[in-house]
């Protein structure tokens, strides 16, 4: 008895977790197309419900209704599998996010290693959908955006790294509690932007939308897909852009910590300051998208290799030995 | 790579100049309407669905002439006339295909009666094919409700004709 109760304590926290973030993955993409279209002068979603804020439930229930068309020529379980990896990985990342100094699903000591993992292994939903597509463009699309998320991995991982030195702990928790006297974009800057555009190419967002680039691709390692299995990847797709954001604002923003330490700030839910933070970002992400045009291949890999990875590096390295230098290396 | 072009790559002046650019534009006002909502304005001489018109008197205009039949480069028109009792030659039948049609607007133009016309009105989509093959009732029936909108038009492309 006492075992089924924690597990039905778990359940509950993790649907706590769990239904807020799917709702928002539906609200961010309303706010992400009424983004762009007000960039363009166009009045964007604005007829189902307020505002037409249901817009995207409105989406949903249309794919729930489609048919799902597997291709014969497909391999089967693969195909139905890809999906499912893709929008499980970009929840389960979700555990690990503090939303204040006690609210956090799972407290883990090497948080960001695990957010880092599970946000790399995102690759494999669009690779077996890619591969069990038995399709020219799904292909294609599948085998860019693996060359295209590992590489911009690197540099992220080697940004996390930034941060970790000047943090002394794997922990996302203490990573924002380090940031009380001052955010990590002050110091870093140059690190959060770089942060900023990877995570834009690890979300296959414009101007790295390769995978899915409409012009030759039809739709990237999507195209095969159709009703709610397309609805999946599209979830998973949103769900990864919005863990991004969370792990800029944990990482440079200051996480769930009020920008200023004083009275009226310190009232508000830490819980809101980190949503507020991830909707700053997400905005960004929108905007990008409304103003840049697509990169050309070889451009992409150019800008990932041969200019973030070294930069990256070498500020590793200015990091590491100004730490050095001024014995301020965090000691655990 | 010249000096002045690093330091625009390494600061990205251009991409937040752009970024600048957008957020200016998202509080502009919209370009776009509300359209199932409100409508945009269309001229006198808008081409949208045809409508058989009548006299005052309820007599219909339309004398068989035949001419939009001859002059209707989709072969979209059938006519078929017959002798009435007073001796006034009618249309039996005037079917318009609406799918053929390409709404060229020469019908309207040949009409020395002015009988067949195009109305404002373009929201006439329908589920089913059928539907569009319209027949005489349906054009007459059109003519009465659009025909206040219709008068006026004629009325207001008149000094342009």
């Amino acid at each position: 008895m006492e075992h089924l109760s924690t597990v039905f304590q778990e359940v509950y926290k993790i649907l706590f977790l769990l239904v807020p973030v799917l709702v928002s993955v539906a609200m961010i993409v309303w706010l992400d197309r009424r983004v762009w279209a007000f960039v363009q002068k166009r009045q964007g979603p604005n007829v189902v419900g307020p505002f037409g804020l249901l817009q995207s439930l409105a989406d949903a229930l249309k794919y729930i209704f489609k048919e799902i068309i597997i291709p014969s020529s497909s391999n089967k379980v693969i195909f139905i599998l890809a999906p499912i990896v893709t929008m499980t990985l970009a929840l389960i990342a979700w555990a690990v996010i503090p939303f204040s100094a006690t609210q956090v699903l799972a407290d883990i000591n090497v948080g960001i290693l695990y957010l880092f993992a599970v946000s790399s292994l995102g690759v494999y939903g669009i690779i077996m959908g890619g591969w069990a597509s038995n399709s020219k463009y799904p292909f294609l699309g599948a085998i860019r955006s693996a060359a295209q998320m590992v590489s911009y991995e690197v540099s992220i991982g080697v940004i996390i790294i930034n941060v970790l030195l000047c943090v002394g702990s794997l922990n996302l928790n203490d990573i924002v509690i380090a940031q009380q006297n001052m955010w990590f974009v002050i110091p870093l800057f140059p690190m959060f932007v770089i942060f900023f555009i990877s995570a834009l190419a690890e979300t296959n967002r414009p101007p790295f939308d390769l995978p899915e680039a409409e012009a030759e691709l039809v739709a990237g390692y999507q195209t095969e897909y159709s009703g709610m299995m397309y609805a999946m990847f599209w979830l998973g797709e949103y769900a990864n852009i919005l863990l991004m954001c969370a792990m800029g604002a944990i990482l440079f923003l200051g996480g769930w910590m009020s920008p200023i330490d004083v009275y009226p700030f310190t009232l508000v839910p830490s819980a809101i300051w980190l949503i507020l933070k991830i909707l700053l970002l997400f905005i960004l992400f929108a905007l990008v998208k409304a103003i840049v045009p697509r990169y050309r291949y070889d451009q992409l890999m150019r800008l990932g290799w041969k200019v973030f990875l070294p930069l990256s590096l070498i500020w590793v390295v200015l990091t590491a030995s100004y730490l050095f230098y001024f014995n301020l290396l965090p000691v655990n | 790579m010249k000096i002045s072009r690093f330091f625009k790559t390494i600061f990205m002046t251009d991409f937040i100049g752009g970024l600048f650019i957008a957020i200016n534009e998202l509080f502009k006002s919209k370009k776009t309407i509300n359209y199932p909502f409100e409508k945009g304005k269309i001229s006198p001489r808008f081409r949208g669905e045809h409508a058989l018109r009548r006299y005052p008197n309820g007599e219909e205009r339309c004398i068989a002439c035949k001419l939009c039949e001859a002059v209707c480069p989709a072969q979209a028109i059938t006519i078929e006339s017959a002798e009435r009792e007073d001796g006034s030659r009618k249309t039996t039948r005037y079917d318009i295909d609406m799918m053929k049609c390409i709404y060229c607007g020469l019908c309207e133009e040949s009409c020395p009666v002015d009988a067949i016309v195009q109305g404002p009105n373009f929201e006439f989509s329908t589920e089913t094919r059928e539907e569009l093959y319209y027949t005489k009732e349906k054009l007459l029936d059109n003519g009465d409700r659009w025909e206040n909108v219709l008068e006026a038009n004629i009325k207001a492309d008149n000094i342009h004709r």
